[in-house]
């Protein structure tokens, strides 16, 4: 958005009266949504009437067999007066909170190493790829792989028990909100890493040294210089980990062994059990909730000025 | 950059050991389960191992009991490849609007935006929901396509936007005084600058096509993706040969990136030598 004006004005001016102009003029005029054209048509068919389309489900009558077109808001009704629903929420939040918490401070030391510590650029690009590289296999790989890890008999286990340091296997290891939140943190650390490391490395080092010189500590140049100049990155790791936790289901499924319940996974059963409309209903809840909580980030930051 | 931070102290130290713990955090898990993949026969999901084969690589690929794993993989890399070659191609053409203001253009990046922030799963309940009601049966190329497509494309909008900012127009400038035609302009002189961060692009389209889950699962219809199969397993299949399909599938997405990544270094290098020649 904040791409700079390139002067195409001033080249189709020039170009007008070199014969033809009025078609090229026409066509430069047009360009634009031609080219924005595929982008905004594939956006308009596969998010914003599919979010219409849930928005009116969420109104519709169902039984056990199938859904009726209709307008009641009993799908709301009940979602708001269960308190099944607020407990999940609560849960969910809490999984947010808690993830969002850690990843911060995980993402922004790691980003404050790499950016500020590591000298070489080089050495610089090849241990930030080395942070990059598991995000790109996949999720539900990854999620496993802490199974003969954390399991009973497990190798954190096996090797606390051969320490001497417990005598029985920790049970809340596995298949427990522990699970779930280290999970979620291994999954999505990286989305914090990435703009955090982006926008520390933008920081102009003069900055640093003038404060420096300035008598501040390395505490005090960190807290009254970095962390301000990192804002815009905070910001936008935070709205990646909080809405990836807020609709997640796959991972609270599998890492809680179906013994804790997000929003995500509510919707994702009471879609299994063909409950469309109470689903929908659901999700709209959910996406004001994610909505109301990016609004408030982005609040704080204007992200399109930093882009 | 040199110069900025001449001690190398004790908080360097204390840093970079953090470093290195979250570095084991990250591949730790992943190195267990490669490790537990070579079990033998008669091991088990956890350690100790029990002999060392490839037993579980083999009964991944002779039986029927992990389902349709070969088609599934086909048709996640079929997919992948179409979304990367559609992420690409759509969001350098947005790219390329967006440099010009044109009506609609905040909406337009307002909705870009919006669909990263959506919920995986309310774009799956969506799409799922809108071709029920329209009779229209969800297919992995079509549905789930389109479903991918609201991932990957603000992401490569944005890495679209990024390059833009920091590409300089004085080349377009001095292409069109020496009489190229915007066309030419285009392919000879901003597209080859663009080349490698198009191949960003794409990767980032691939690998996000290739994991999705949340996004496949009301969308695929009645035949699976990698991801919906690997689901489905985790379920059901308590043998290592789940771990011999993470190793692999693992394995896979590190060829790929490393094809990627081998191909800009090519890509530079040949640009090197060109200028360098020119020079």
């Amino acid at each position: 958005m904040t791409v700079s004006a390139v002067p195409s004005e001033a080249s189709s001016a020039s170009a007008a009266p070199r014969g033809g102009g009025v078609r090229r003029s026409m066509l430069r005029r047009v360009a634009p949504y031609l080219q924005a054209g595929p982008l905004a048509l594939t956006l308009l068919v596969f998010l914003l009437i599919p979010i219409l389309t849930i928005v009116a489900v969420s109104f519709w009558d169902y039984d056990s067999i199938r859904i009726y077109p209709d307008f009641v808001l009993t799908n709301y009704e009940e979602l708001l007066t269960s308190p099944v629903t607020w407990k999940t929420y609560l849960n969910t939040v809490k999984f947010a909170a808690l993830t969002w918490v850690i990843t911060l401070l995980i993402g922004f030391t790691v980003a404050y190493f790499l950016a500020f510590h590591v000298q070489s650029t080089t050495w610089q690009m090849v241990l930030f790829l080395v942070c990059t590289i598991p995000f790109w296999t996949s999720n539900i790989i990854r999620m496993i792989s802490w199974i003969p890890f954390l399991g009973r008999n497990g190798l954190l286990n096996s090797g606390l028990i051969s320490a001497g340091l417990i005598d029985q296997p920790l049970e809340f290891l596995l298949f427990s909100d522990f699970a779930v939140v280290l999970a979620f943190v291994h999954l999505y650390a990286l989305f914090m890493v990435v703009p955090i490391f982006n926008s520390m490395m933008r920081i102009d080092r003069a900055l640093v040294e003038a404060a420096r010189d300035g008598g501040a500590s390395a505490a005090q140049v960190v807290w009254n210089v970095i962390l301000p100049l990192a804002k815009p990155g905070i910001a936008i790791g935070s709205i990646f980990v909080v809405t990836l936790v807020m609709g997640d289901f796959i991972t609270v499924r599998l890492m809680s062994g179906g013994q804790s319940a997000s929003i995500g996974l509510m919707i994702a059963n009471e879609i299994s059990l063909l409950q469309y409309p109470a689903a929908a209903a659901n999700a709209v809840v959910l996406l004001a909730v994610v909505l109301i909580m990016v609004v408030a980030m982005l609040r704080i930051v204007d992200i399109r000025k930093e882009l | 950059m040199t110069g900025t931070g001449t001690r190398r102290g004790l908080s360097f130290y204390l840093l970079a050991a953090f470093f290195g713990l979250f570095v084991l955090f990250l591949y730790g898990p992943i190195a267990t389960i490669t490790i537990l993949s070579f079990q033998g026969p008669d091991g088990g999901l956890t350690f100790p191992m029990n002999g060392v084969s490839l037993h579980w690589f083999k009964n991944l690929f002779e039986q029927q009991a992990v389902g349709d794993f070969g088609g599934s993989f086909r048709r996640s890399i079929a997919l992948g490849l179409t979304v990367m070659v559609l992420t690409v191609l759509f969001s350098l053409l947005a790219g390329f609007a967006f440099r010009r203001r044109f009506l609609g253009s905040g909406a337009l990046f307002y909705l870009a935006v919006a669909s990263l922030i959506v919920p995986s799963i309310l774009v799956s309940l969506g799409i799922g929901l809108l071709f029920n009601i329209l009779g229209i049966e969800p297919t992995w190329y079509g549905s789930a396509l389109g479903a991918h497509l609201t991932w990957t494309l603000p992401f490569g909008l944005l890495i679209v936007f990024a390059i833009f900012n920091r590409f300089n127009p004085a080349y377009e400038e001095a292409a069109r005084d020496l009489g190229a035609t915007p066309w030419q302009t285009v392919r000879h002189v901003v597209l080859p600058i663009l080349l490698p961060s198009l191949i960003g692009v794409g990767l980032f389209g691939f690998t996000l096509s290739y994991d999705e889950f949340a996004r496949t699962l009301m969308t695929a219809g009645s035949f699976n993706t990698l991801p919906l199969e690997i689901y489905g397993m985790t379920t059901n299949v308590t043998t290592p040969v789940l771990y011999a399909l993470g190793t692999l599938t693992t394995l896979f997405s590190f060829t790929v990136i490393g094809l990627f990544l081998a191909g800009v270094m090519i890509l530079r290098r040949h640009r090197l030598r060109r200028t360098g020649a020119v020079v």
